[in-house]
């Protein structure tokens, strides 16, 4: 009775509100569905290109697929790369290469070259937004960004001559060591940093920021400026050996070592990987190492996943994808090390 | 703290250059594909062999593509795939561009170290862009 008298509505549309409630549930179960999709997209996938397949592709041999399949299901495959990106919290890059690399003929030069380019356009458009509502801080950035490109270039120059094997077994470890930071770094909101260091204070590095969620202002330093430069020698080349981008190496540099807090980390660090990976693309694109028939699928692909990922998080906030991005990636890891090792 | 609390002068003269830039930058790079993929200007490398090379180390495929590494593709942009290239330079240059731009405004406000730091990048993202440095290959 009570229901009937405050909601005179549902006397007039007795179905509607049992339909509303099975869209809300829906909401939640899309993206379980997506989740399930994902996996079992890679499951196809590794059935689809079975060994004798790629292998025939890879030799350039007369594979079953017409050439135009392979653009396309690069394209298909990187929209549900996008996201899955901005569902588990990484970037576009990390999750590029290590996939592409092992389900795809393209040899990993051209995936990294690729990769290298899906991961500065993803971090050119967000960059502005980021940098106009300070989030992204230009003092913290630029420090950190001319060590983190010098050194990217030395690590494009020193994937390119490597041999590929070497690269592959590299970045299976890698991402298997990426997986391991996933998996135990904490994160800090709002880390302690007592006394900002005499580098950061020289260099002004500090500033305030509003918090929209508590409508605080929050104050802000680091510290460990030249530990936390001496870490970005290391990111810079590994960026640019892998083009995997470097986000996932950033952020805890900047909010656990240096002390910025953590939505400053995260969009700082999508801003300095435009720097860096523009220097290290260069190096790619100078030595030949960049084909358009997959880059340009590739960065349509997954930004066009991003924005719909970007409209699933605003509806809900999926944990379980975080974890099937992880599983993505210590499959893709391990099977990038088994291909360098020949297995 | 009203103050504190905008963005720098220089970082939204940054953040407002990148944002033009990247939008022309992906742009360009959506139209030149179209171009590319629907055949309008032909190639250089037929579409259909692509499968031939994209499997290759680069270096192989340079020597069996006859394909000149560096800026060479700016005397090839008649061919469809070069074509692409202007895109995918076009947003590799945007960086170094605002850079470029934020340097006199951190030499106006007296900020000399970021001043130089900003140059200092300028030199190390137009290295990278010059083509100079080259890689052994496998």
């Amino acid at each position: 009775m009570e229901n009937d008298v405050s909601s005179p509505h549902k006397q007039r549309f007795p179905g509607l509100f049992s339909r509303l409630k099975q869209v809300r549930v829906s909401r939640t179960t899309m993206v379980c569905l997506f989740a399930f999709a994902l996996t079992i997209l890679m499951f196809v996938s590794m059935a689809f290109l079975s060994p004798d397949a790629l292998q025939a592709a890879e030799g350039g041999a007369k594979s079953a697929l017409p050439w135009w399949a392979w653009p396309l299901i690069l394209f298909i495959v990187t929209f549900f790369l996008g996201i899955a990106a901005v569902l588990g919290g990484v970037g576009g890059g990390v999750l590029f290469v290590p996939i592409v690399s092992g389900f795809f003929p393209f040899h990993l030069d051209f995936v990294r070259g690729a990769g290298l380019l899906v991961a500065l356009a993803g971090a050119l458009a967000a960059g502005p937004g980021l940098l106009k509502k300070g989030l992204a801080d230009l003092r913290l950035a630029l420090p950190l960004a001319v060590i983190a490109s010098a050194c990217a270039i030395a690590g494009a120059m020193l994937g390119l001559a490597l041999p590929t094997n070497v690269i592959q077994i590299s970045l299976g470890a890698t991402i298997l060591g990426i997986v391991l930071i996933m998996l135990l770094a904490k994160k800090s909101e709002y880390p302690e940093v007592k006394q900002a260091c005499a580098l950061s204070t020289a260099l002004r590095i500090n500033g305030i920021y509003h918090e929209a969620s508590s409508g605080q202002n929050i104050n802000w330093q680091v510290h460990r400026t030249a530990q936390g430069l001496a870490t970005f020698v290391i990111i810079g080349v590994m960026a640019g050996m892998f083009g995997l981008g470097a986000g996932w190496a950033n952020v805890p540099v900047l909010n656990l070592m240096m002390g910025a807090p953590l939505k400053v980390s995260v969009a700082t660090s999508k801003f300095l990987l435009s720097i860096t990976d523009t220097s290290a693309a260069w190096i790619y694109v100078n030595n030949g190492a960049v084909l358009p028939m997959v880059v340009v699928p590739s960065i349509i692909g997954i930004m066009l996943g991003s924005i719909i990922g970007v409209r699933i998080l605003a509806k809900t906030k999926p944990a379980a994808v975080r974890y099937i991005v992880i599983v993505m990636l210590l499959f893709a890891g391990g099977r990038a090390l088994l291909k360098g090792l020949g297995i | 703290m009203a103050d504190k609390l905008k963005a720098t002068e220089e970082q939204l003269v940054y953040a407002k250059l990148l944002d033009l830039g990247m939008k022309v930058g992906l742009l360009t790079l959506i139209i030149t594909f179209i171009i590319y993929a629907t055949g309008i200007f032909a190639p250089q490398i037929p579409v259909s062999d692509l499968p031939k090379y994209w499997s290759m180390p680069v270096h192989q495929y340079l020597e069996a593509t006859g394909i000149h590494p560096g800026w060479v593709w700016l005397t090839m942009l008649g061919k469809g795939d070069f074509l692409n290239f202007t895109g995918i330079a076009f947003l590799a240059l945007v960086t170094l561009v605002c850079y470029v731009r934020i340097v006199p405004i951190l030499f106006r406000k007296k900020d000399t170290i970021y001043g130089v730091i900003a140059i200092v990048e300028v030199l190390i993202l137009a290295l990278a862009a010059s083509g100079v440095l080259k890689s052994g290959g496998h």
